[in-house]
């Protein structure tokens, strides 16, 4: 199929309207993506005529609604080439899922004198949670390893902080929602192995961006999120391998994660139902499931292939403004751009964006020591893409950076 | 494309922004105080020197920020020299109500013209978001003022 990003604008109800009576200029997807019609009518459909809670009742919606839920779960098993349904943990987005990682295999496999390696480019949900396994006093390091000047992974410092064989996982972004940067997977997957170390992989951008593929890239752990994938907010996936979920200890109790309950004990359920405790995310999921239906009909590659022409746009309309300090310039990378105008501040350069129709996002995008890492502590603005944005948007920010820096001239 | 935000952004606003007055640390300075905005970064310390009466001799304060509460901290300097500190601490309630409404209803004869030089920044009202870049050096100097060391625009 063709990509016809005419066609796909007109699935996006919101980008219809106009915002301070001009057109949308939606280039905030990095936060969160717009959803399309699909998404949205499958959600009400679910509530108007499925909904009821699931794995529980004996009765046709309930039954109905189950066979839903675990649909998306093999939806999405579908979407990242996983092995086996069981290997998806549905969670409430990106940070749970890391958290529950950090909790359950963190404090549960993880053994004092070990280590947790991430990188300088982390956003703060896979940076905080191993901050505070380190805190714990349960006498678990945590290194960082070095982002270069060019924004990519410091891959001879990765090597070097692996070296001593005590780290124990390595916990790194696989695309950047800073930089974006894409890190390479592969290669820090045999890093890691070789190292004696698991990995775990921060997906929130990279799955909205490129085909990622389970059983090629061999990762221990792979998270992302619903609504960065134009699905619903309320959802997120911990993909992790059988043989860590039986070795994992639950992380929140309750119900539908137990398979015996008496007042002396408890049998936890199998996985992945021991991870998912009280009433889930029913109709996020098939929400999320409608949404990878959408992006899988338009197709990964197509998806990937409008955004490599949108990068290479931007890099050439941004590198013509005068005054423009672009955060990164990685090889392999993604649709998000965050800079500074000499003469301007992120927040007043945003305000003035919004004016334009233009929503971008300003500050330290959840990612402070990246911003101390290259000196722009009062922070950037961003612009991300979605596969709704056009070349001739990237054109409009051009115009309106230009214009901004003749205001605050 | 952005005449329209010639009423947020004055020239005064700017040229404030740009070259802060009172944009230097006081030595000896009686009374400091930190300032942040952990959402968006902006980062300032204020120094007042106060007379023997406690009201405030000098002002001044260093950081980074946006143009917006750069110029608020820069106009604040200006207007609180010479204050008491209730008259400092009335003056900073009605410019929080200028910012976050656009008007002062309650305000007064008294500290009228210190409100006059305020007013550029009063456009801020219409911008939620921004209402906190023009607080923080206000919520700041009460801190100062109360003995407290830091204070948080959240």
């Amino acid at each position: 199929m063709t990509f016809d990003v005419e066609r796909i604008r007109r699935d996006f109800p919101i980008l219809q309207q106009a915002i301070r009576g001009k057109p949308l200029v939606f280039l905030d997807s990095g936060a969160s993506a717009q959803k399309p019609r699909a998404v949205i009518e499958a959600m009400v459909r679910c509530m108007e005529e499925r909904y009821a809670n699931v794995h529980r009742g004996a009765y046709f919606l309930s039954e109905a609604a189950t066979e839903a839920y675990e649909a998306a779960r093999g939806a999405v098993a579908g979407f990242i080439n996983a092995a086996d349904p069981r290997e998806v943990i549905f969670t409430a987005n990106s940070t749970a899922a890391i958290n529950l990682v950090a909790h359950s295999w963190g404090r549960g496999v993880l053994r004092p004198g070990q280590a947790v390696l991430i990188s300088e480019m982390e956003h703060h949900a896979n940076m905080v949670p191993w901050q505070m396994l380190r805190d714990e006093g349960r006498g678990i390091e945590l290194r960082v390893a070095r982002v270069t000047e060019a924004g990519e992974l410091d891959l001879d410092d990765v090597a070097a902080r692996l070296a001593d064989g005590k780290v124990g996982l390595v916990a790194v972004t696989h695309m950047s929602n800073v930089l974006g940067t894409v890190t390479p997977a592969e290669r820090l997957v045999r890093m890691a192995h070789e190292a004696g170390a698991r990995i775990l992989f921060d997906g929130s951008q990279a799955a909205v961006h490129r085909r990622v593929d389970m059983q090629a890239l061999g990762a221990d752990f792979y998270v992302f999120t619903g609504h960065k994938l134009y699905g619903p907010t309320g959802i997120g996936v911990l993909w992790a391998r059988l043989e860590h979920q039986e070795r994992m200890p639950p992380f929140l109790g309750g119900g539908d994660m137990i398979s015996l309950v008496t007042l002396d004990r408890v049998e936890w359920a199998p996985p992945p139902a021991k991870f998912e405790a009280g009433t889930p995310p029913i109709v996020e999921a098939v929400g999320l499931h409608a949404a990878i239906d959408y992006v899988s009909a338009i197709g990964m590659p197509a998806v990937e292939a409008h955004e490599r022409r949108l990068v290479d746009h931007a890099m050439r309309r941004l590198s013509d403004i005068e005054g423009l300090g672009l955060l990164g310039r990685a090889q392999d990378r993604g649709g998000v751009f965050a800079f500074s105008l000499d003469n301007a501040h992120a927040h007043d350069l945003a305000t003035l964006l919004d004016r334009a129709g233009i929503a971008v996002r300003a500050g330290r995008h959840c990612a402070e020591p990246l911003h101390a890492r290259f000196g722009v502590e009062s922070g950037t603005v961003r612009a991300s893409f979605g596969l709704y944005t056009t070349e001739g948007e990237i054109d409009y920010l051009a115009e309106a950076l230009t214009k901004a820096r003749e205001f605050f001239a | 494309m952005f005449d329209d935000l010639r009423d947020l952004y004055q020239e005064v606003i700017l040229d404030h922004g740009r070259k802060p007055r009172n944009f230097r640390r006081l030595e000896e300075a009686d009374r400091t105080a930190r300032g942040d905005n952990p959402m968006c970064g902006d980062r300032l310390e204020l120094f007042l020197k106060l007379a023997p009466d406690g009201s405030i001799a000098d002002a001044a304060f260093q950081g980074r920020g946006c143009a917006i509460s750069t110029a608020s901290a820069s106009l604040m300097t200006e207007t609180v020299k010479g204050k008491s500190a209730a008259e400092a601490h009335a003056l900073s309630d009605r410019f929080r109500a200028l910012a976050m409404t656009g008007t002062c209803p309650e305000c007064g004869a008294e500290l009228a013209e210190e409100m006059e030089r305020l007013q550029p920044l009063s456009g801020v009202h219409e911008f939620p978001s921004r209402v906190k870049c023009a607080t923080l050096a206000w919520h700041t100097l009460n801190a100062a003022l109360d003995g407290a060391k830091e204070a948080s625009s959240e």
